[in-house]
């Protein structure tokens, strides 16, 4: 409920989106809501299909049957303005995918500048005080070569911030990750979480889901299986596949 | 032991290799012309023809096939039988403007036409051989296709491909010297003619000599590109 009284639309709304890749179904009518400033964690085997939902999202992948909408907006037909709605959403990926030839600030300044026509002193200065919100001012200068993991994670996250979107999606964000650099790109997430920021989570990290989800969703073979707040999915899950997961990931953390 | 005399007087006489020097230079100087002219202009059409080839979409089909053509036309084409084409043919369709250049210009487009095509799959290769995922990034940073290929995928293509790039360089450098067959008053063909008035053959060492200058540099400096990028990989393995 919004503070009119009128129930207010979910923020992402997706209804019976299914996806193949060749013969392969990869999503199987899955259906979602995110309301705005919650965060919502995907968790799920690799091949689930957890990556693929987010970059449906944002339209990085076609899909084949049902609609998304964003912000009260249906994305999915084909007169869609894509980079207009990518400019409203970031993404963040696996793999950081920083621009090697650029240094951390240009990396940062390029989106706002060349997609959203900011002043060039006006994004420099909004990069500088993004990096230095994640203690990496003094790094602005280098290339991304020549930062840690996690550094270049965390560079990644605000260049996407620079782009003020209003929904972040992070796909396994930590999974390329030393354990010791998790922490620092999992802070800048709470932040952004507490913050208020919309965020849609593909992770494997089950404590920090946890502690910073609204809700959790399963997937499993392309299907939500089950969705329920953190406590219900990791304290009392209905099914079986879920039940199985979950005690496979923590045999595997107890290994770790 | 008399013969050997002669053949190294009728190549390696210093007198004589003196003496055509200044004819030889004068005609190098067309030569260097031809390299500097026909190296710019390849490399930004060859940029354009490798981007359009790259187009997305059943739009650009038309375009694509195009681009697919004409390097398949003068990769396949032997340079001589272009620079016949070039510089007897054109100047034989009696364009006006078009058909009376001078031989020099025609050895221009006539290099220009084949290592475009050359050129062009270098930049393809280096295009592609950007990872999917940086497009990725930037498209989803709200980048349109244009703005990607311009900040993001050419850059990093373009410092890729530097090497094999230089590389056809010196292969267009050298072949300036062939499109004298038109009649391209140049360092090869004058070097012939001081050898047939003077009855000896030191002139073309001259020549060898001008193009060796030119091009052993160029190699060189392709070398270093190489290797320091196989440094800066190697550290970046680590």
């Amino acid at each position: 409920m919004s503070a009119n009284g009128k129930p207010s639309a979910p923020f992402v709304e997706v209804k019976g989106v299914s996806k193949w890749f060749g013969p392969l179904q990869v999503l199987k009518e899955i259906s979602l809501e995110v309301n705005e400033h919650n965060v919502v964690c995907l968790i799920g085997a690799s091949g689930s299909g957890k990556s693929t939902l987010l970059r449906c999202l944002n339209m990085l992948e076609r899909i084949e049957e049902g609609e998304i909408l964003i912000d009260g907006e249906r994305i999915t037909h084909d007169k869609v303005d894509v980079n207009a709605l990518r400019r409203k959403i970031g993404i963040v990926f696996q793999a950081y995918n920083l621009f090697p030839h650029m240094t951390v600030l240009q990396n940062v300044m390029l989106a706002p500048r060349k997609a959203r026509r900011v002043p060039r002193d006006e994004a420099e200065w909004a990069a500088r005080s993004l990096l230095s919100r994640i203690g990496l001012e003094e790094k602005a200068d280098e290339f991304p070569d020549r930062l840690s993991g996690g550094q270049q994670q965390r560079v990644a996250i605000v260049r996407a911030l620079a782009m003020e979107p209003k929904l972040m999606l992070l796909d396994e964000i930590t999974s390329a990750l030393d354990p010791q650099l998790v922490s620092d790109v999992l802070n800048l997430v709470r932040e952004l979480a507490t913050s208020g920021m919309t965020m849609i989570l593909a992770t494997h990290e089950m404590g920090f889901a946890r502690e910073v989800a609204d809700k959790v969703c399963f997937l499993d073979a392309g299907c939500i299986l089950e969705e329920g707040t953190p406590e219900q999915i990791f304290r009392d899950p209905k099914e079986p596949r879920t039940r199985e997961f979950l005690a496979r990931v923590l045999e595997a953390e107890k290994l770790g | 032991m008399h013969a050997l005399h002669e053949v190294l007087h009728a190549f390696f006489n210093l007198h004589s290799y003196t003496l055509a020097m200044p004819d030889v230079w004068a005609g190098f100087q067309v030569n260097l012309k031809m390299m500097a002219i026909a190296e710019v202009l390849v490399l930004v059409l060859a940029l354009a023809i490798a981007v359009i080839r790259g187009l997305p979409g059943r739009g650009a089909k038309p375009l694509r096939a195009l681009a697919i053509a004409y390097t398949d036309f003068f990769r396949g084409t032997p340079i001589i039988i272009v620079a016949f084409f070039v510089g007897f043919g054109v100047p034989g369709l009696q364009l006006g403007y078009i058909s009376s250049r001078s031989f020099t210009t025609y050895g221009i487009v006539t290099l220009t036409l084949v290592y475009t095509a050359y050129v062009t799959e270098v930049y393809r290769a280096g295009i592609e051989s950007v990872h999917a995922s940086q497009r990725a990034a930037a498209r989803s940073l709200g980048l349109s296709y244009a703005q990607t290929m311009r900040y993001v995928i050419i850059p990093q293509a373009v410092r890729r491909v530097i090497p094999p790039l230089l590389n056809d360089f010196v292969g267009l450098q050298k072949d300036t010297a062939i499109v004298s067959v038109i009649g391209v008053a140049e360092a090869a063909s004058l070097s012939q003619q001081f050898s047939t008035q003077n009855g000896d053959f030191p002139s073309y060492l001259v020549a060898a000599t001008f193009f060796i200058l030119i091009t052993i540099p160029l190699a060189r400096f392709t070398d270093h590109l190489v290797a320091q990028r196989e440094r800066r990989e190697r550290a970046q393995a680590f």
